[in-house]
Order: structure tokens, then C-alpha cells, then sequence
């Protein structure tokens, strides 16, 4: 044998067959591992139609959506004026107020801290929002992440308005 | 010790083994040369196989009763504990197992790292060990959840979050453990599929964990490598067995207290409100054998580096063998180790306290001084050690500190004479 290494005909049998066994594992693993995945009868319930005419004025519901618990908040104006008074440097996810509650008076958004998944308590904390008790998140009036580990603001998810009494969500 | 050797007599023994030697096995379980200055923390290897086997019996009788859904989960615990024949004992010994067989595997990993264990030839037991270790944690994690009460879901709800600190893939990933965009019934019953699956993997590894443990022979208090067979090893049978079974019965006694005395004090008393998935406890803790490792990934501020930081505590066990690179196994003979040792069991139960209380004010302060200074113990203490402590001069045998002088019969002799 020498010591140059040339390719030849047998190398590039192995090298096929190799490649069209891991092809052929790679599609068996799949379905394997695929079958963790949401199944269809947990996307079916992707929305929720929420009947909000009872809400007041500063206070809150909590309605379950694909599992999780929904916020929809019904601001009081010196809510909506706090949240819109503060200024973006001061945030560490950067969203205007606008953006989050398209009707300021209505705030919908997942009651989940983006830290690890609890559920923040209402009308607690340093900046008179959310506060989670599990790791010490505050959030802002309108779910903007403002001191502790969380990442980022609790998520607004796809939502509208049907009619001025009810929300559809998803 | 060929002199009673054990050989099958009868015609069937020696058909049999002739075709499958496991008879001969039992002979080198018999007689396999154990160093003879083990003291108690080496009994804990049968303790710990005794937990695994109490935990899988117990596990199988509560899977008979046990109704893995989102719906009956709660209920059938409850009819376990109220309604099954000695449900009680099974689900408390079951519970109670879990935090002994943590308690069993904490004294004996610490006795490994007093004693160098981890060492030169026994990587790879420590390092199996490990793997069995995180299997553990698994295992204990996911079957903390099939009760379904508050502190199944919210900490099935907190640990597979930790998952989503993955940056691009997270929520995907999460996604993929729950089977859903919250924990919910795919999540347990997935749980409890693989709940009772682990401990089998876990029944293996032991099983090469001892294989590679026969390869070298025990480690001992005095760290020294023996002769084996010798003056310095007794056979395993009957007086390591005996010994084991003795420290095994007072092991017993501690295990018995909490199932019959307070069987509920290690556990929570939220989990026994059924999980609410829009209500979270006001303070939640995992079990107490996982609070170190829960205070190190809160005393992080950022969410990435916090579950990065919780994963490395694991791994720098993993590579433990390649950072104490001490020659000296014992920290018998190693008088700065034996102090920083000491440092690092206080470090680990102050991590154990302030992951149980909430994770503010002086607590995170202290949890972030301790935090730091595990893994400086590791990856900056442990090799500086290596390379610069004075360690005391190591006896040639394990007669020599016991008798003096060597191990060599006639020398005993000649010193007892003196």
C-alpha cells in the first residue's frame, strides 16, 4: 500500500452507503421524535373568545389560553398615563405602551413571566404592575419586564376585539 | 484465596456454568480482596443499591394504582394513600426513598471527594457515577410531578423553562417537551413514561459502575494503591457484607423515622393542593436534595447564564478527575485540602439554605458569594493545590501506620518483639 492516500471506487461505496444509512436513520428518528410535538387536538383550541362586558375599571381577569393563563386588564387612566410616561432608555426590552395595548384602556397579554413560566401577581411590585413570586420579577402597568432576571416584557399574544364586549384571542 | 474457591459440584451446576459462568461470578463477588481499613462512609455502595431497589419495588406496586392524566392524577394518589391496601407505606417509603437514596448518594459522593476516589485509575467510575447522579435528579424531578399537585405543576413549569433560555430553538424545544404551549396532560404523561423507564438506565450504569470499580479494587481511607490479594485485603464475603448490612440497618432506622414519624416533612404541603394552572404558589422550592443547584441558577441575574451556570456546577464534578491534579488521593495526607474540603461542605449547605428562602436581599447576596465560590474551589483552588501544597509523607502499606514499619510479616514480628 502506499502511503498516499488515493480515493478510489470502494472508498466512495462506503461513503454512500454511510450516507444513505444516516438518511434512512435520520427519517425513522423523526416521526420518534416528531411525536413530542403539540398534536392536533392541542392546536385545535388554538382561540378563545373571552365576554369581557362585566370587567371594571382597574380590574383584572385571568382566562386560560392553549394552557396558559391570559391577563386582560381593564386600566384605569392613571395606569395607561404611568405606562406611557416612561421613557424607553429606562426599559431593558424597549416597547412603547402604544404598541402593547392597541385600546390603552384594555391591556391582554400572557400572564406568564418570561423568566421560567410563573404567574406574576397583579397590582404588586415596584411599578405598581406584575410581580412575580417566584425569582423576583417587577413588571410596569403595561407587562414590561423592569427589574429582575426575566428577558423580556410579558408577550401580547394575537388577539382582537369581535364587538366592544368581547375579545377573541389566537 | 483458591482454597475455597466455590465450583459448582453438582452435574447440572457444572452444565450450567460450563455455558454461562454466572456461578463463578457469585465466587468473585465471594471473594474479591477489599482493602481492610474501610470505615462506614464505604458502606453507603449498598445502601445506595439497596435505595434503588426499594425505589423501583415500591415504584411498581404505585404504577398499579397510580392513573398517569391530568384529571385522575390527583385522585388516584389520594385513593392510593386512602383507599389501596398499605398504599400509604408504598407512596410514603416511595417519597421518603427519594431523599434517602439523596441523602445516601450526597455522603456517599462527599466521601469520594475526601478521599480522592475520583482519581487515577477510577475516572471512569466517577465519571459513571455522575451520569447516575443526573439520572437521578431526572428521575427524582419527574416523579415529583405525577401527584399533579401545585408544586408537580409550577415546578414541572419552572425546570423545562429552563430550556427555553436556549437562544433561537428554546420555545420550540419547550414546546417539544410539553406536547403543548403550557404543561399539561402530554407533559405528564410523558413524564411518567420516562419516570419508569430511567430507573432501569440508572439499574445499569450500576451495574457497569461496580464492573469498573472490580477493574482497580476499592479506594481506601489511607488513598494508597495495595497489593490484592494480601495482608493489606480481607475477602468481601463475609466481612465487608457484614459490615454493610450492619451500617444498613441503622441507615434503616433514620429511613424508618421520617416514614413513620414525619413522613410529609421533607415534602411540600402546597403539592397537596391540586395543580392550578393560574395560580402559583407564593414561594416555590424543589425538593431539598436540588436547592444548591436551584440557589446557583437564581443567583445569576441573566436567565441564559443562570441555566448555564446551574449545568456547569454538574460538569465540573464530570471533570473533577482532571482538575484536583494532586497525585495524593487521601486527604488524609493532605493537610491544606482537608481544610478547603471542609470549606466546600459548608459552601454546598449554605447554596442548600438559601435556594430554600427567597431569592432577595442578603440571601442573594450570600447565595452569590457561595455560588462563586464553588467553582472557585474547583477550577482555581483545586489546581493551584495540586501544584503547590506540601503533603505529609504516605505510609507503603495500610499495616505500616497500624504496626509500623513494613508490611512484610517477618518485620511485623520483628517490631512486635521490640
Amino acid at each position: 500500500m502506499s502511503e498516499e492516500k488515493k480515493t478510489n471506487r470502494r472508498d466512495f461505496i462506503f461513503t454512500a452507503s454511510y450516507a444513505l444509512g444516516a438518511v434512512g436513520v435520520g427519517a425513522v428518528m423523526w416521526p420518534l421524535i416528531d411525536q413530542m410535538n403539540p398534536d392536533a387536538s392541542v392546536k385545535a383550541l388554538a382561540s378563545t373568545e373571552v365576554d369581557i362586558s362585566n370587567v371594571e375599571k382597574g380590574q383584572s381577569i385571568t382566562v386560560l389560553w392553549r394552557g396558559k393563563p391570559v391577563f386582560i386588564r381593564r386600566r384605569t387612566s392613571e395606569e395607561i398615563a404611568k405606562a406611557k410616561n416612561v421613557k424607553l432608555e429606562d426599559l431593558p426590552h424597549p416597547e412603547t405602551d402604544e404598541d402593547r395595548a392597541k385600546n390603552p384602556e384594555w391591556l391582554v397579554m400572557l400572564g406568564v413571566c418570561t423568566h421560567l413560566g410563573c404567574v406574576p401577581l397583579g397590582d404588586k411590585g415596584e411599578y405598581g404592575g406584575w410581580f412575580c413570586p417566584c425569582h423576583g420579577s417587577h413588571y410596569d402597568t403595561s407587562g414590561r419586564i423592569r427589574k429582575g432576571p426575566a428577558p423580556t416584557n410579558m408577550e401580547v399574544p394575537k388577539y382582537e376585539f369581535v364587538n366592544s364586549n368581547t375579545i377573541k384571542i389566537g | 484465596m483458591s482454597d475455597h474457591e466455590y465450583t459448582p459440584k453438582s452435574k447440572l451446576g457444572k452444565w450450567f456454568n460450563d455455558r454461562l459462568p454466572l456461578l463463578t461470578l457469585s465466587n468473585h463477588l465471594q471473594e474479591y480482596p477489599t482493602p481492610k481499613n474501610l470505615n462506614y462512609w464505604w458502606t453507603f455502595g449498598g445502601i445506595l443499591t439497596f435505595c434503588l431497589i426499594t425505589q423501583i419495588v415500591t415504584g411498581l406496586i404505585l404504577a398499579m394504582h397510580y392513573v398517569a392524566s391530568a384529571d385522575l392524577a390527583f385522585g388516584s394518589v389520594e385513593h392510593i394513600m386512602r383507599d389501596v391496601n398499605y398504599g400509604w407505606l408504598m407512596r410514603y417509603v416511595h417519597a421518603n426513598g427519594a431523599s434517602m437514596f439523596f441523602l445516601a448518594v450526597y455522603i456517599h459522593i462527599f466521601r469520594s471527594l475526601y478521599y480522592g476516589s475520583y482519581k487515577s485509575p477510577r475516572e471512569v467510575i466517577w465519571i459513571i457515577g455522575m451520569i447516575i447522579y443526573f439520572l437521578m435528579m431526572a428521575t427524582a424531578f419527574m416523579g415529583y410531578v405525577l401527584p399533579w399537585g401545585q408544586m408537580s405543576f409550577w415546578g414541572a413549569t419552572v425546570i423545562t423553562n429552563l430550556f427555553s433560555a436556549i437562544p433561537i430553538v428554546g420555545e420550540s424545544v419547550t414546546n417539544w417537551l410539553w406536547g403543548g404551549y403550557a404543561v399539561d396532560n402530554p407533559t405528564l404523561t410523558r413524564f411518567y413514561s420516562l419516570h419508569y423507564l430511567f430507573p432501569f438506565l440508572i439499574f445499569g450504569l450500576v451495574i457497569l459502575h461496580i464492573w469498573a470499580l472490580h477493574i482497580p479494587g476499592n479506594n481506601n481511607p489511607i488513598g494508597i494503591d495495595i497489593k490484592k490479594p494480601s495482608k493489606d485485603t480481607v475477602p468481601f464475603h463475609p466481612y465487608i457484607v457484614i459490615k454493610d448490612l450492619f451500617a444498613l440497618l441503622i441507615f434503616l432506622i433514620v429511613f424508618a423515622f421520617f416514614v413513620f414519624y414525619s413522613p410529609n416533612i421533607l415534602g411540600h404541603a402546597d403539592n397537596y393542593i391540586e395543580a392550578n394552572p393560574l395560580v402559583t404558589p407564593s414561594h416555590i422550592v424543589p425538593e431539598w436534595y436540588l436547592l444548591p443547584f436551584y440557589a446557583i441558577l437564581r443567583s445569576v441575574p441573566d436567565k441564559l447564564f443562570g441555566v448555564i451556570a446551574m449545568f456547569a456546577a454538574i460538569f465540573v464534578l464530570v471533570i473533577l478527575p482532571w482538575l484536583d491534579t494532586s497525585k495524593v488521593r487521601s486527604a488524609v495526607f493532605r493537610p491544606l485540602y482537608k481544610q478547603f474540603y471542609w470549606f466546600l461542605v459548608a459552601d454546598v449547605l449554605i447554596l442548600g439554605y438559601v435556594g430554600a428562602m427567597p431569592a432577595e436581599g442578603l440571601y442573594l447576596l450570600v447565595a452569590r458569594i457561595a455560588t462563586a465560590y464553588y467553582f472557585i474551589h474547583f477550577l482555581v483552588i483545586l489546581p493551584i493545590l495540586g501544584a503547590k501544597e506540601k503533603t505529609l509523607d504516605i505510609p507503603m502499606s495500610l499495616t505500616e501506620p497500624v504496626l509500623g514499619g513494613s508490611p512484610k510479616e517477618a518485620m511485623v514480628k520483628k517490631n512486635k518483639e521490640i
